[in-house]
Parts: C-alpha cells; sequence; structure tokens
C-alpha cells in the first residue's frame, strides 16, 4: 500500500516536471522564438536587447534559467511578470481562482444532474422515441461550439430578450464576488453554467446510457431481475451505480480541465476574469512567468484531480480496493 | 436476455467484415443522410470562388466600406446608418436574403459573409479533415509502438501522453499555436510563415494525439494477446510481420470511426482558434474567424456571426452521427453476450 | 388449493421472436409439470431451448418482438401473459433462479450479504437487522463457513463454490416453492459441483422447494433429478422418470447423450461416442423428426413430425417404439 502511495507520488511529480519543462521549451526554445525580442518590442536597438537579456536572465544557459524560475515560482513565490513590470505573478492566479471555481464547480452541477438524468431516462425507454430525442439532444449539445453558444446566448439575455420578463434579471457581463452578492453571483454565472454544461451535459448523457445499456445486458442485471426488484431499483441501484465509474473518472479528468483553465472560451465569451482568461492573455502577451505560473497551476489541479479519481474508484468499485 | 438468431447460418455467404460493415452503414439512414448533407456542404464550400466570381460579384477579401450594391434595382449602401433613434454610426447591411447581393450582409468591412463563408468553410474543412489524418496516422504510430512493443517504449511513450493529457487541449493548442504563429517557425532551411495551413493542421493533430493514441494501444494489447498472434508467435513468424499482418488489419477498424469524430473535434477546435485570432489569419477565413467578425455586431447584425456557427453545427453533427454510425456498423464496442 | 395439482404446469409452450420479418422459433409446444418437493431436470444441448423456457417462466423475456403462446399455470395462477407488475411479486419469493456464472451473477458493487438482504427486504416487511441475521442463517445452512464476515465480502473476495452458495442461499431467502436452477454446476471444479447438487437434493426436505434443473450434463441429471424431460432443438424429445429414462431410453437422442457419460465403474472407454453433427438453428428445423439428420435409425415415416406418445411410464417423441423396434435397455449402473 505504501509503496503504491509512493510510486504514485513519484509519477506524479514525474508528470509535473515534464509539464513544466515542456512549456519552459515551447516558450523559451522553440527554432526562432527569442523572448528577448519579445519584451523588448519589435524594433529594439541592441543596447535595449542587450540590456534585457541581461536583466532577465536570458544570457545564462537554458537550464540554469528552468531552475531560477521554479525556484522564484514554488519556493520564494516572488516570480513577477515581464510585461507589467514588477507585478507578481502568483496573487494574480489567486484571484482570478475563485471565478473559474465558481464557473466549473456550477457548471460540474447542472451537467451531472442533467445528464444523469438524461442518461437514465434514455436507457430506461431504450429504443423508443424519447431515448432517440435525448441522443439527438445530447449530440447537439456535442456539436455546438461553446463559445458560439455564449455569444448566442449573450445575444438573447442581454440584447434581443433582455427588456422583456425572461432576461431582465440578468445583470451584464462580468463576475460578481459570492462575498459581495450571493445572489448576484448566481445571476451572473448562471446563463454561463448552462452554456458551460450544454457540451458536458452531451458527452456524458450519452456515455451513461450506452454503459446503462451494455450493463443491461449483464448477468447481475438479470438476477436483479430475478430477484423481484422493480424495474426503477434495478436500473438505479444496480444499473446506474454499476455504471456510475466510468463517469465518475471521467467527470474528475474534465472538472480538473475546467478548473485548470479549460473554461477559457466561456471566461472570454462571458467576460469572467478567471484563470482561463488570465492564461490567454499571458499568452498572447507572451509573459512566460504568468504563462508558467498558470499552467503549472492548471497542472496541478489535474494530476491531483487523476489522484482523487483513482482514490473514489476504491470506493465506487470494491474490485480495484483488492487489486 | 439473449436468444440465438442462428443468423450466421441463414445468411449463408460469409461477406468480409468490411463488406458487411458498409451493408449496415448503407442501412443506416440518419449516417446517409448525415453523409449527404456532409458532402453538400463540402461541395458548396469547394464551389465558393464560383459564387463570389459569377453569382454575388464580390471580393470577399478585400475591405469595401464605401461601396454600393444594387437589390431588385436599387442602390442599396453597404454601411447603413443605425437603427437607432439618433442615426448615429454605421452599420453594415443586414441579410438580403438574395444570392446576388449579401445573402447574409455585410460584415463590418463590408465584405460578404456569405462569400466569405464558403471560403472560409473550405479551410475550416480542409484544416480539420487534414488535422484529423495526421493525428490518427501519429496515434496510429504511437499506439502501435506502445502496445505492441510495451515494455520501456510503452512506458515513455505513455507518460509523454500522460503529460500532454494533464495540460487542458485547449490551452495547449493555444500555447503553441501563439508561439509559432507570432514567430513564424524556422526550421533549419524551412521557414513556415505564421498564415500557413499547415500550422493549425499540425497543432491540432498533435494535441488530439493522446485523445486517439489511447484506444488504439488498447486495441494492440488485446491483440497482442489474442490466441491467434500468440500461434503466430510460437510458429515464429517474425515481430515485422505479425504488425503487418495481424495487427495493422484489426486496428484499422478502430481507426475509421475515430476518422470523423476526430475530424468533429478538429473543426471545433480549428473555430476556437480561430476564433482567438490565432488560427486562420486575416484576410482569409474560416468559420471561426467570421464568429470572431461577428462578435462586435452581435447586437446590431447577429446573422453574421450565427451563420458560420450554424455552419459549424452542422458539420459537426453530421460528423458525430456519421461516426455513431460507423462504430455501430463495425461493432467497435466489444459486446461480452453469453448464450444459453 | 388441492395438494395433488403438480406446483407448474406447462401446457404447449411456445417461445418465438421476429427477426428480419419472419417468427423464429425457439421453443415449440413444449409441455411438462413439476410437482411439490420434486426435482425435474430438462436436459438438452446448447440452443435446445431450456434456458429459453426457464426464461419465459420467470416472465424475463421481454424483447420486444417475442412472443409466448401456451399456458403455464403456477399454483392454479397462469403465468403467460402475466403483467411484470404481477411477476414482480412471484419472482424471488414464489419462485426464484440461479444462474450459471455465479462469477457475474452478482452485482460486483455491493457485498453478498447486502444483496440477499435486499431481496429479503423486497418481498417482506422485516427490519434491517432481521433481514441480516436471516441471512448469515441461510448463508451457514447453505455450508459456507463464517457467515457472518462472508456476508460482508464482495463477490470478488469469494471462490466460484462460495458464490454459488450464496446465490443459492439467496434463492431461497424468500422461501420461494419453486427454484429454477439454470446450469448450476456447469462453470464449477468437478469437487464443487458435487457438493452443490447434494445441496440442490436436499433442499426439498429442509426447505419445501422444488427445483426445476437445467443442464446439459445426463451425470448431473442422474445424481439429482426425479424426472426429466429431454429437449431437442426446441421441442421435447422424451419425458419420464428419470430412473426409466437411464433404463431404457424411448428415444435414439436420449440413448446417444447417455452413451455419452463417462461410466462410473469398469474400464473407462478410449473413446466415448459422440453425437456427430449439430442441432439445425431453428430457421432450418426439419418438418419431421429435428433429430431425423444426426440419427442411426432414421427412416422414412421421421419425416413426419412425430408425437409424444406413450412408452411405458415416459413420453417418446419417436416412432420406433410405437412400430416395434424399441431401443434395447441399458445395463443397470448409470442411474
Amino acid at each position: 500500500m505504501l509503496t503504491a502511495l509512493l510510486r504514485r507520488l513519484a509519477q506524479t511529480l514525474f508528470v509535473l516536471f515534464g509539464i513544466s519543462v515542456l512549456v519552459f521549451l515551447v516558450f523559451f526554445a522553440t527554432p526562432g522564438a527569442d523572448p528577448t525580442a519579445r519584451i523588448a518590442g519589435k524594433n529594439a536597438s541592441p543596447e535595449t536587447m542587450e540590456k534585457v537579456r541581461h536583466e532577465y536572465g536570458f544570457d545564462r544557459p537554458l537550464p540554469v534559467q528552468y531552475a531560477t524560475m521554479m525556484k522564484k515560482l514554488f519556493i520564494t513565490r516572488d516570480l513577477t511578470s515581464y510585461v507589467d513590470r514588477g507585478e507578481p505573478v502568483v496573487p494574480e492566479i489567486v484571484m482570478a481562482a475563485p471565478v473559474t471555481l465558481s464557473l466549473a464547480a456550477g457548471g460540474a452541477a447542472i451537467w451531472v444532474i442533467a445528464s444523469v438524468t438524461m442518461g437514465t431516462v434514455a436507457a430506461a425507454f431504450r429504443g423508443t422515441l424519447i431515448d432517440r430525442g435525448l441522443m439527438i439532444l445530447g449530440l447537439i449539445g456535442i456539436s455546438l461550439p461553446v463559445f458560439w453558444l455564449g455569444q448566442v446566448a449573450n445575444l438573447v439575455t442581454q440584447a434581443r430578450y433582455h427588456d422583456t420578463w425572461m432576461f431582465s434579471w440578468v445583470p451584464g457581463l462580468g463576475y460578481i464576488p459570492f462575498s459581495e452578492s450571493p445572489t448576484g453571483w448566481f445571476r451572473a454565472l448562471i446563463i454561463p453554467w448552462i452554456v458551460l454544461a450544454v457540451l458536458f451535459t452531451g458527452i456524458y448523457g450519452r456515455v451513461l446510457r450506452a454503459d446503462l445499456v451494455a450493463a443491461s445486458g449483464e448477468d447481475f442485471m438479470r438476477t436483479a431481475r430475478a430477484k423481484g426488484l422493480s424495474p426503477a431499483r434495478v436500473l438505479l441501484v444496480h444499473g446506474l451505480r454499476t455504471s456510475m465509474i466510468t463517469f465518475v473518472s471521467l467527470f474528475g479528468l474534465d472538472f480538473a480541465q475546467l478548473i485548470g483553465g479549460g473554461a477559457l472560451l466561456t471566461e472570454v465569451v462571458f467576460g469572467l476574469q478567471g484563470v482561463g482568461r488570465l492564461t490567454y492573455q499571458a499568452l498572447s502577451n507572451l509573459d512566460l512567468p504568468l504563462i508558467m505560473a498558470s499552467v503549472m497551476y492548471s497542472a496541478v489541479f489535474v494530476v491531483l484531480a487523476n489522484a482523487v479519481v483513482d482514490v473514489i474508484y476504491v470506493f465506487l468499485d470494491p474490485r480495484v480496493r483488492d487489486a | 436476455m439473449v436468444i440465438k438468431t442462428g443468423s450466421s447460418a441463414v445468411s449463408g455467404v460469409a461477406a468480409g467484415p468490411w463488406r458487411t460493415a458498409g451493408q449496415a452503414l448503407v442501412r443506416n439512414r440518419p449516417a446517409m443522410s448525415a453523409l449527404a448533407i456532409l458532402l453538400l456542404v463540402t461541395f458548396a464550400c469547394i464551389m465558393a470562388p464560383f459564387y463570389a466570381h459569377d453569382i454575388a460579384h464580390t471580393d470577399p477579401f478585400t475591405s469595401n466600406v464605401a461601396g454600393s450594391f444594387s437589390l431588385n434595382g436599387q442602390n442599396v449602401d453597404i454601411m447603413q446608418p443605425n437603427d437607432n433613434p439618433l442615426h448615429l454610426g454605421l452599420s453594415p447591411a443586414g441579410p438580403t436574403w438574395h444570392p446576388s447581393a449579401y445573402f447574409l450582409g455585410a460584415d463590418s468591412q463590408g465584405r460578404d459573409v456569405a462569400a466569405r463563408l464558403l471560403y472560409g468553410g473550405r479551410n475550416s474543412l480542409l484544416i480539420s479533415f487534414s488535422a484529423a489524418l495526421l493525428c490518427i496516422g501519429m496515434a496510429a504510430l504511437v499506439g502501435v509502438l506502445s502496445g505492441f512493443f510495451g515494455g520501456v517504449v510503452d512506458m515513455v511513450l505513455s507518460r509523454l501522453m500522460d503529460i500532454m493529457w494533464a495540460v487542458p487541449v485547449y490551452l495547449f493548442a493555444i500555447s503553441l499555436s501563439i508561439v509559432t504563429i507570432s514567430q513564424g517557425l524556422k526550421i533549419g532551411p524551412f521557414t513556415v510563415e505564421s498564415d500557413n495551413l499547415l500550422i493549425p493542421i499540425v497543432i491540432i493533430a498533435l494535441v488530439y494525439v493522446p485523445y486517439a493514441a489511447r484506444p488504439v494501444r488498447g486495441r494492440v494489447m488485446t491483440l497482442r494477446n489474442a490466441e491467434f498472434v500468440m500461434a503466430a508467435r510460437s510458429l515464429g513468424v517474425p515481430r515485422w510481420r505479425i504488425l503487418l499482418v495481424d495487427i495493422l488489419p484489426n486496428i484499422s477498424a478502430t481507426l475509421v470511426v475515430l476518422a470523423p469524430l476526430l475530424t468533429a473535434l478538429a473543426l471545433l477546435a480549428e473555430s476556437a482558434l480561430s476564433f482567438l485570432s490565432i488560427g486562420v489569419q486575416a484576410p482569409a477565413a474560416s468559420w471561426g474567424t467570421i464568429i470572431q467578425d461577428g462578435e462586435g455586431l452581435i447586437y446590431t447584425r447577429p446573422m453574421v456571426a450565427i451563420a458560420p456557427g450554424l455552419a459549424i453545427v452542422t458539420v459537426v453533427l453530421t460528423l458525430n452521427i456519421l461516426g455513431d454510425g460507423l462504430r455501430d456498423a463495425l461493432d467497435i464496442r466489444e459486446t461480452s453476450r453469453k448464450g444459453s | 388449493m388441492p395438494d395433488d395439482l403438480p406446483l407448474l404446469e406447462v401446457r404447449d409452450l411456445s417461445v418465438s421472436f421476429r427477426s428480419r420479418g419472419r417468427d423464429v422459433p425457439i421453443v415449440e409446444n413444449v409441455s411438462f409439470s413439476v410437482d411439490r418437493q420434486e426435482i425435474l431436470g430438462i436436459v438438452g444441448e446448447s440452443g435446445s431451448g431450456k434456458s429459453v423456457t426457464a426464461m419465459a417462466i420467470m416472465g424475463l423475456i421481454d424483447a420486444p418482438g417475442v412472443k409466448i403462446t401456451g399456458s403455464a399455470l403456477f399454483r392454479g395462477q397462469e403465468l403467460v401473459g402475466l403483467s411484470q407488475r404481477s411477476f414482480r411479486h412471484l419472482r424471488g419469493r414464489e419462485i426464484s433462479m440461479i444462474f450459471q456464472d455465479p462469477m457475474t451473477a452478482f452485482t460486483p458493487v455491493y457485498t453478498i450479504g447486502w444483496q440477499i438482504d435486499e431481496q429479503i427486504r423486497v418481498h417482506e416487511a422485516i427490519s434491517r437487522t432481521g433481514a441480516r441475521a436471516r441471512t448469515v442463517q441461510l448463508l451457514g445452512d447453505m455450508g459456507v463457513p463464517d457467515p457472518e464476515r462472508t456476508a460482508n465480502r464482495y463477490p470478488h473476495q469469494l471462490s466460484g463454490g462460495l458464490r454459488q452458495r450464496a446465490m443459492i442461499a439467496m434463492a431461497l431467502s424468500c422461501n420461494p416453492s419453486l427454484l429454477i436452477a439454470d446450469e448450476p454446476t456447469t462453470a464449477l471444479d468437478v469437487t464443487v459441483q458435487a457438493q452443490i447438487l447434494d445441496l440442490l437434493r436436499n433442499l426439498r426436505h429442509n426447505y419445501g422447494s422444488s427445483v426445476l434443473l437445467i443442464t446439459h450434463d445426463m451425470g448431473v441429471v442422474a445424481e439429482t433429478c426425479d424426472r426429466v424431460m429431454v429437449l431437442y432443438s426446441g421441442r421435447v424429445a422424451e419425458r419420464g422418470p428419470a430412473e426409466a429414462v437411464f433404463r431404457q431410453p424411448g428415444h435414439p437422442y436420449t440413448g446417444a447423450l447417455l452413451d455419452s457419460i463417462p461410466p462410473l465403474t469398469g474400464p473407462r472407454p478410449e473413446r466415448l461416442p459422440s453425437i456427430a453433427g449439430a442441432p439445425p438453428p431453428p430457421l432450418e428445423r426439419p418438418s419431421g423428426c429435428a433429430f431425423a439428420p444426426r440419427c442411426h435409425y432414421v427412416h422414412e415415416s421421421c419425416m413426419i413430425l412425430p408425437s409424444l406418445i406413450a412408452y411405458g411410464t415416459q413420453d417418446v417423441a419417436c416412432v420406433l417404439p410405437a412400430e416395434g423396434h424399441p431401443l434395447p435397455p441399458r445395463a443397470a449402473g448409470a442411474a
């Protein structure tokens, strides 16, 4: 057990290290990419270039640059932005995190409830029009580009129908902190939540239905029916509970990616200053410290979520416990 | 409840698996309609120059803010005063719903949105199809190497895939795009300009490799331990021959099913990158860039953004339906059903 | 209800389903009865329709396009056409079923005890602790060592034999009057098989249950059953008291099945005789005797579908006894 944990930890650290190296190389060692030129501006004089190069330590060997950056990011936590001079990077991320967390958590709550309902109902009415209709809806959900859906949602709720009773309650684009006004927070986020959840509802609903249908052919489902259980109990207590194993592992990864900045398109469209948007801005400015910090932040979440999923797996599937 | 049909005995002559799958696909009405729509959209996009020159008589790549066009014998300015009570500011012409001129209206530079939509479709489709093909090629390579040779090769490749997978797909694609597009790419004597379509193609293909390599690897690993492969090994058949004769034909079904699904994902990714101005570069168009053009007009001329979005939804939806149909026809999901 | 009525009386049960526009008959006109505390064996190769017969009686066939006709009276209640709602009250309480593969027949994510408790609590108003007490009692009765601990274990943690014992315990948890056992020993080791068969044999004394035992193994029938019904390609080939059938089989198919049991005593033959060929698929069933293509004694009158005729204490769907050429009696020993 302990060796397994240690091995898991080593793997995790290895993946994190790999990501940091990968990001570092992409932005420092891509052929033709010179960070000095970016910071100094397009037509900077050679003297300025030299000054910038020395100031930021770009004249030192790559491993040293990497080590310095990691030290400043994780140990002294005083890494500063290249673009906004002297702006520390870590607090910026701390500021953006609650926005992203609110967005991802609310969206996740919606898509979990919606997709479990959708998948279960479709499986229960397998082969009927209800089933087919729900699956087509799911497929449409998967096919919608989220940034476009966001725009259309804005068009409807902010402009076309904003003056009617239906959407007059929707505040302007942007985030309202929960501590400031819980109802404002909710109203500002409900449309983004739904837009974010549409895609995942489609994916999860379809996956769950497929799993439930596959499970219905299993021997244990026949046993459950032979025991005299009601169809609902067979489907929910035996089928759904067993099928949730795949569902949860998918959920862990997707949720982690969202928290780690994967929701940036939603954030951009709805003007939410979250981690995704922050990362996007950092990328646009090629602000390496900020990129490094946000990507590492995101990777930590993904890797952590992987570990959490493994733990939940153990709870959900007793077979894994003994493996 | 499983009842044996004995259909294999009934159908008589044994058809090849691909033929059987083909017949199943042809019988699948939704999949066939999806294919028809997809071909229709592709054809329309291929005909973009014809539409622009011979029907709409417009150049969709130059700005035309001061111009005008004639509609039903009347001369209409491309940029018109706003609808607001004071008529302040200018808005591009709205949809005329007339194919000869500004069918879907003009964008903020006075260009014909319908013509741009068709040209954009060419780029979007080209990028997504090519990216999907490239991705499948790479994924097959990674999956086969990883699954067939196992050991160190598998460990290295799997960890690499883990690392790539740990970065949100879009963030990864955005990072690569920004670096290459801001600088262009110089590899030795070769220079890839930042407006080269190869950049989005390669980037999108690359970021989806882990997604596609995983099922391939799983399939190869199952096959490696399958009895017929074991038998071939025990007979001393060389490894490369097993790979070519026994493994590759058997993963081709997995690859074929992945193709439309990956194309759909690639199209969504392309549109996202182009929407963020780091995919297809101006003045060239793609459905994503047109949505970007339409963002500023969303409250006044929503059709500029809605039309390319609908195009994306249509194509992605048909690709997904096609993918479903292929999966059913090729019976990829292993069924563990037992008879009595 | 008078006690002399059989517990289950099946008359002309037929099951068919539609495939590509045709009705495919799986089971045709099968009739049999099970008396109280009796063990009836249904024997046949895979595809003979024995499992489908059992599933039809349990009401577990609800695939679209399936047609079930005939009659199955259970304690005077008609099962054919019974609503699923009414079936639910029978299943698990009056009629229970155990399956071939105890590996996959339990839901993997719940403990054995939880799953048995569930069945008890669905059918009876009983407290959690009461249900668990009965579960532990049952597991103990079925010869499960340390039943309290075993009840808290997950299916994958038990051996095949223990799992099948737990399965039987679950099936018996509501004291059903009929237990349908579908190949209960096929997936088990030989030594465990014998123990499970012992368990089934003693049920009628300890629980008063009748058993419908479905198997492809004449040896299992010989060890366990009072009466036997042989199915071939969805039709009854022979039916009668096990002892009589084993002494003098009336149908060549039964004879061939008996020949394929290894003798318990005497020198082992080099090769056991086997039946050449395979049963016909449902749609290619001949209009005459379905066994004719594989039968040594096939002749012209076999081209007409033989009806069941009385032959001693048995009923045989074969023309041989009536034509005065019955199969020779077998040396005692197998039964």
